[in-house]
């Protein structure tokens, strides 16, 4: 995991350290020891199933939730010792909780407004900084408008700009993407990391959308169950998994048994050269379906029988049956044998398996 | 907001229509009209001067008052009973839901009763109250108690629904923008619930207003002193007065009309704010 370039000096200069982190609702554990750091000014994203402790921790760190035990850091200051309102963080909620009562100027200038008076900018202050957020988050002309009255997505530009207004050490976002439909997913999704690399604050959001962590973020937290499973960049954690979990939560997989001696993989009637460091024994080999050769009978690979296929352009989707269960592979026309139709018998090769002991 | 489809069954919908027209009319509007009608059977002049009795002055005067004392007290326990029944998990909710409900369902009779057995004369406290020369029942404090616990239920009633609703996300959105929990409940949390809170205290204040039952036990009826309005309509039926009652009465009656009127405004108005009718 200590794959940190070491030339960058700024980036091993970790922001925020969370120690320990363990939270149960009653006598269900939510959090287990969840101990990770986030570089000053990185995007780091927690990625997990629902139920995975993902939203608590950012919520810890946001401070609306204690932990029962574990630690806090954010540059050097013990963040849990202080109150919500002290740590200035920009919180973004996944239902964007924008204060449907005011309108989109007043809920940017809220932070603003709600300062004691001694520390409170001047009106005119407060309204400079507002128009220039608006732009910003390009809703410029909306400023009179109610949350009511507004889409999803400029919903969530607003609550954006909310939580940008305070100047805060940190954002946290819950879900940022995730009550808007695709289309509009996908444009603010650049365009937010835009927005991070300009504001220059070290991030940390939540989703679990496996896709959109692995194209934003900087590094990736993966969590399961109240634990951290992984935590690394994005090619790290996509090419080495650390389990079956990770492995298959990134993307569609396949699984085959297989078995692994004296250095040999063995997988139903193919053999191959195990990956290093494997441990003799039974093993569960993984692969992404779109990574496979495919060759006639007499080539490498796993016995493999064509049980339909599916064109999509150039693509074509296999369900092959492998090893007495059908598996969905898929791959471009140019690269199948001549000849392949329904019942054809081939060999299947995994180009890059990973082996998880079972 | 769309509107709920519409359906018509044929042949059984103007018998329906005629139904509840004929119901409306024998049940609501006749004895409004009679109430006004009695109250100015003997001419307006009659009408006003039995308003403006001595006694009947006094009554309208301690309506007011009860209700000035009652409403704000129970508009602020709804508040702060809706807050913890919504934004908060603890134990022991479902009793606190039952309680607020235990108004409606017990008969009023039962709370003024119920202060007459604490704080009457051979009541738990009477000794006690007698040898300090303090007087709640067949007094101002009796009839201002009896009058909270019949009306505590209509202000947290119609906030409870509507704040588990809005949830909590905008007050810990205002936390995190460094509000403290002062400005969020006065800046987040009572605006977003301001109609609602107006609904329930209309209908808390129109019950607060007409309450008979709960308030007849504790009042001990003297004349001037503690008979509100219902209770002075009562007393003069009794006496045959039936101009001054109904007098009386058409007061009452325009009370209600008013709280009616107030109350389909704010329904036509803020409907999307109150949790009768939700926005999605």
């Amino acid at each position: 995991m200590n794959l940190q370039p070491a030339a960058d000096t700024d980036a091993t200069r970790h922001s925020l350290e969370i120690r320990g982190i363990s939270k149960a609702y009653g006598r269900f554990p939510a959090l287990k020891n969840v101990s990770l750091q986030a570089r000053d000014k990185e995007f780091l994203a927690l990625l997990g199933p629902s139920g995975s402790g993902k939203t608590t921790l950012l919520r810890v760190l946001a401070g609306l939730e204690s932990p029962d035990e574990g630690e806090v850091r954010f540059d050097d200051e013990d963040f849990l010792a202080m109150p919500v309102r002290r740590r200035r963080v920009g919180m973004v909620f996944q239902h964007y909780a924008l204060f449907r009562h005011m309108t989109v100027a007043q809920n940017i200038a809220f932070g603003l407004t709600v300062r004691s008076r001694r520390e409170r900018p001047a009106k005119s202050e407060i309204a400079d900084r507002v128009a220039r957020l608006l732009s910003l988050v390009q809703l410029e002309g909306l400023e009179k408008r109610f949350p009511s009255q507004l889409s999803g997505g400029q919903r969530q530009r607003v609550a954006l700009a909310r939580a940008l207004a305070i100047e805060p050490r940190m954002l946290l976002l819950d879900e940022p993407f995730g009550a808007l439909d695709a289309q509009v997913r996908r444009e603010l999704r650049r365009w937010l990391r835009d927005l991070h690399d300009r504001a220059g604050v070290t991030t940390v959001f939540v989703t679990h959308d496996q896709e959109e962590a692995l194209d934003l973020a900087d590094r990736v937290a993966v969590l399961k169950d109240g634990e951290l499973i992984q935590l690394g960049t994005p090619s790290e954690v996509y090419e080495n998994p650390a389990n079956p979990f990770v492995y298959d939560f990134l993307g569609a997989s396949c699984h085959l048994q297989g078995a692994v001696d004296g250095g040999r993989l063995q997988v139903s009637d193919w053999t191959s050269a195990a990956p290093e460091g494997t441990p003799d024994g039974e093993v569960n080999v993984f692969f992404r379906p779109n990574e496979v050769a495919f060759s006639t009978p007499d080539g490498a690979g796993v016995a493999a029988k064509v049980k339909a296929i599916v064109q999509r352009g150039a693509d074509v989707r296999l369900d092959c049956l492998i090893d007495g269960r059908i598996l969905e592979l898929q791959a471009e026309t140019e690269d199948l044998p001549a000849g392949l139709t329904v019942g054809t018998e081939v060999r299947v090769h995994p180009l890059r398996p990973q082996v998880y002991a079972s | 907001m769309s509107r709920a489809p519409v359906v018509r069954l044929p042949g059984i919908a103007p018998l329906l229509v005629l139904m509840a027209v004929t119901v409306m009319s024998v049940l609501v509007i006749l004895p409004l009209f009679t109430v006004f009608h009695d109250a100015l059977a003997k001419g307006v002049g009659t009408f006003f001067s039995k308003l403006k009795e001595p006694d009947a002055l006094a009554a309208i005067r301690l309506t007011l008052m009860v209700a000035a004392i009652s409403v704000p007290l129970n508009a602020a326990f709804g508040v702060a009973a809706a807050w913890a029944i919504a934004k908060f998990e603890f134990k022991g909710k479902s009793v606190l839901l039952t309680l607020i409900d235990l108004p409606f369902s017990i008969s009023p009779v039962v709370s003024g009763l119920v202060w007459v057995l604490l704080f009457g004369a051979q009541g738990w406290f009477g000794e006690w109250l007698q040898d300090r020369d303090l007087k709640i029942i067949f007094a101002v404090p009796g009839l201002v108690l009896a009058t909270i616990l019949v009306t505590f239920p209509f202000v947290a009633r119609e906030l409870i629904p509507l704040m588990q609703d809005q949830g909590v996300d905008e007050e810990a959105a205002a936390l995190t923008l460094g509000a403290s929990g002062f400005t969020a409940f006065w800046k987040i949390t009572i605006p977003n619930i301001r109609w609602a809170l107006l609904y329930g205290v209309l209908l808390c204040n129109a019950r607060a207003m007409g309450e008979f039952g709960a308030v007849s036990v504790v009042s001990g009826h003297i004349r001037g002193l503690t008979t509100t309005l219902p209770l002075h309509v009562e007393v003069l039926y009794n006496d045959y007065d039936f101009v001054g009652a109904f007098a009386a009465a058409s007061v009452l009656a325009s009370l209600g009309l008013v709280t009616l009127v107030l109350k389909s405004a704010l329904e036509w108005r803020h409907a999307g704010e109150l949790a009768a009718r939700r926005r999605h």
